[in-house]
């Protein structure tokens, strides 16, 4: 009986930083984007909050192309 | 197709049979947190899991070539071996859906195949040390996992958006989750339908009507995606509720956390070469997730009950399957006694759910269910009940958000 203790090693910290990592990144762009609402609402244009959360939101979107990716092949 | 006896076109509908149950029995891992936090409406939430399961069962062409994983000698199987460890893993996907647990249909799987390989040729068969490492330490280790996974990344999430509107984000994490949970469906769609798929050809191949080592038909791909997609489609409510409702209280940025870990998780093992089951990650995604809230609480007793399931499905699946395999090899009276009892205990199971039926109107309410058959009354008050109060803020608040626009073009 040989358990892969590297396997299950690897498999416990690429989970637990791709979620951390997701997560937080989607955090931010959701709250960057209603930043950018207050702001447009404030009068400003809260462009830069906006850019920030579309590229947030890319990576993302990044992320989930990779996941099909690994799912197909 | 042709030379198919009646015991393989037995065992192939019976392999689709199990399938469907895996569907239905499945349909929680990728939808509860979905369903339940009101990121989608129930029936939406299942019919998009279904087509995500039947693109997926479509989407590779890597078959499972062993659909044991090694666990046991596949050299002398035999339909009849197939027929009495797919009874054994229908019976006990049946009996935990109606108590409303999720449990891994992979185990299940696995614990009829261990029980009709001992009943068929004894203990020799069976690799007690792969055991161990494909079945008990990934069913301690995926709910740790991702439940960490989880928890971490929920409390990450509250600590970044601590200073914003929770309705203003809600949208956003809804659509969040709905992205994780369709990975998990897709997931979901390529391992389990080619487990399905795997069966049959293996089915196909003891049966000589395939040569050994080949590809399955085009029609054993079609049907097993349809089978799965079927039974997804149908919706194990049961598991659903207790998966989204039971366990724990989720919000947004929770349901989100959990189906991302659950994601990831799943992606990663299968990638990694460190399966987890998909039941085991995602229950436990959603417990971590609810402990990721301040003031939030994980309702143990269900989850005890949970893992307690989760310890009985393999030896619980054995042993039917080990009494199947006992009864087939009598020969072909066996063979329909067990084929009957399976037809039976499928129609009493089904009969019993009746008593108090969930189903995409009361997924979402939170009372257990009651230990004694519900009346017309528990059923009644059940179907009137108003959906959660997530529901409700989304509906006010998408039809609230046109009315400024209107008072100011008049």
């Amino acid at each position: 009986m040989k358990i892969d203790w590297a396997a299950l090693g690897s498999v416990f910290g690429v989970s637990l930083v791709a979620t951390v990592a997701l997560v937080g990144l989607f955090t931010l762009g959701v709250v960057s984007l209603t930043k950018q609402e207050a702001a447009t609402q404030a009068g400003g244009s809260g462009s830069l909050a906006r850019t920030g959360a579309y590229a947030c939101f890319a990576l993302c979107a990044a992320a989930v192309s990779y996941g099909i990716y690994l799912i197909v092949t | 197709m042709e030379h198919i006896t009646l015991l393989l076109a037995i065992v192939i509908v019976t392999a689709l049979v199990f399938d469907f149950t895996n569907g239905f029995h499945d349909t929680a891992n990728a939808m509860a947190t979905t369903i339940s936090t009101g990121a989608m409406k129930p029936k939406t939430a299942v019919a998009m899991s279904a087509v995500l399961n039947l693109v997926g069962a479509f989407l590779s062409v890597e078959v499972a070539k062993t659909i044991s994983s090694g666990l046991v000698d596949e050299s002398g199987i035999t339909p009849e071996v197939i027929f009495a460890a797919l009874v054994g893993a229908i019976l006990w996907n049946l009996l935990t859906w109606l108590v409303g647990l999720p449990s891994s249909s992979s185990h299940a799987l696995m614990g009829g195949l261990i029980g009709a390989t001992v009943a068929s040729v004894g203990f020799g068969g069976v690799d007690g040390g792969v055991v161990v490492t494909k079945v008990l330490i990934p069913a301690v280790a995926a709910p740790l996992v991702a439940g960490l996974a989880a928890m971490l990344a929920a409390r990450l999430t509250y600590r970044l958006g601590r200073k914003t509107d929770q309705k203003a984000t809600a949208k956003g994490y809804r659509a969040g989750q709905i992205a994780s949970a369709g990975l998990v469906s897709l997931a979901h769609g390529t391992n389990d339908a080619q487990k399905t798929m795997g069966i049959i050809t293996l089915a196909l191949v003891a049966g000589n009507v395939l040569s050994p080592g080949s590809n399955p038909p085009l029609w054993v791909i079609v049907s097993a995606g349809v089978a799965i997609a079927l039974g997804t489609y149908l919706g194990g409510w049961r598991i659903i509720r207790t998966m989204g409702k039971g366990l724990t209280d989720l919000q947004p940025q929770q349901g989100f956390a959990a189906q991302t870990s659950a994601a990831s998780v799943i992606l990663a093992s299968s990638n990694l070469g460190f399966s987890l089951s998909t039941t085991h990650s995602c229950s436990g995604a959603v417990m971590g997730a609810g402990l990721g809230r301040k003031g939030g609480v994980v309702r143990w007793s269900t989850a005890t009950r949970m893992f307690v399931a989760w310890g009985l499905t393999l030896p619980a699946a054995g042993l039917v399957a080990a009494g199947s395999e006992f009864v087939t090899k009598q020969g072909d009276w066996g063979v329909a006694a067990v084929a009957v009892f399976l037809v039976a205990s499928c129609v009493a199971i089904w009969f019993i759910s009746r008593r108090q039926v969930i189903d995409h109107t009361n997924v979402n309410d939170t009372d257990t269910p009651a230990e004694e058959p519900a009346g017309v009354v528990t059923t009644a008050i059940a179907a009137v009940t108003p959906p959660p109060a997530g529901d409700i803020k989304t509906t006010i608040h998408a039809a609230a958000e046109p009315e400024p626009a209107r008072t100011a073009t008049v």
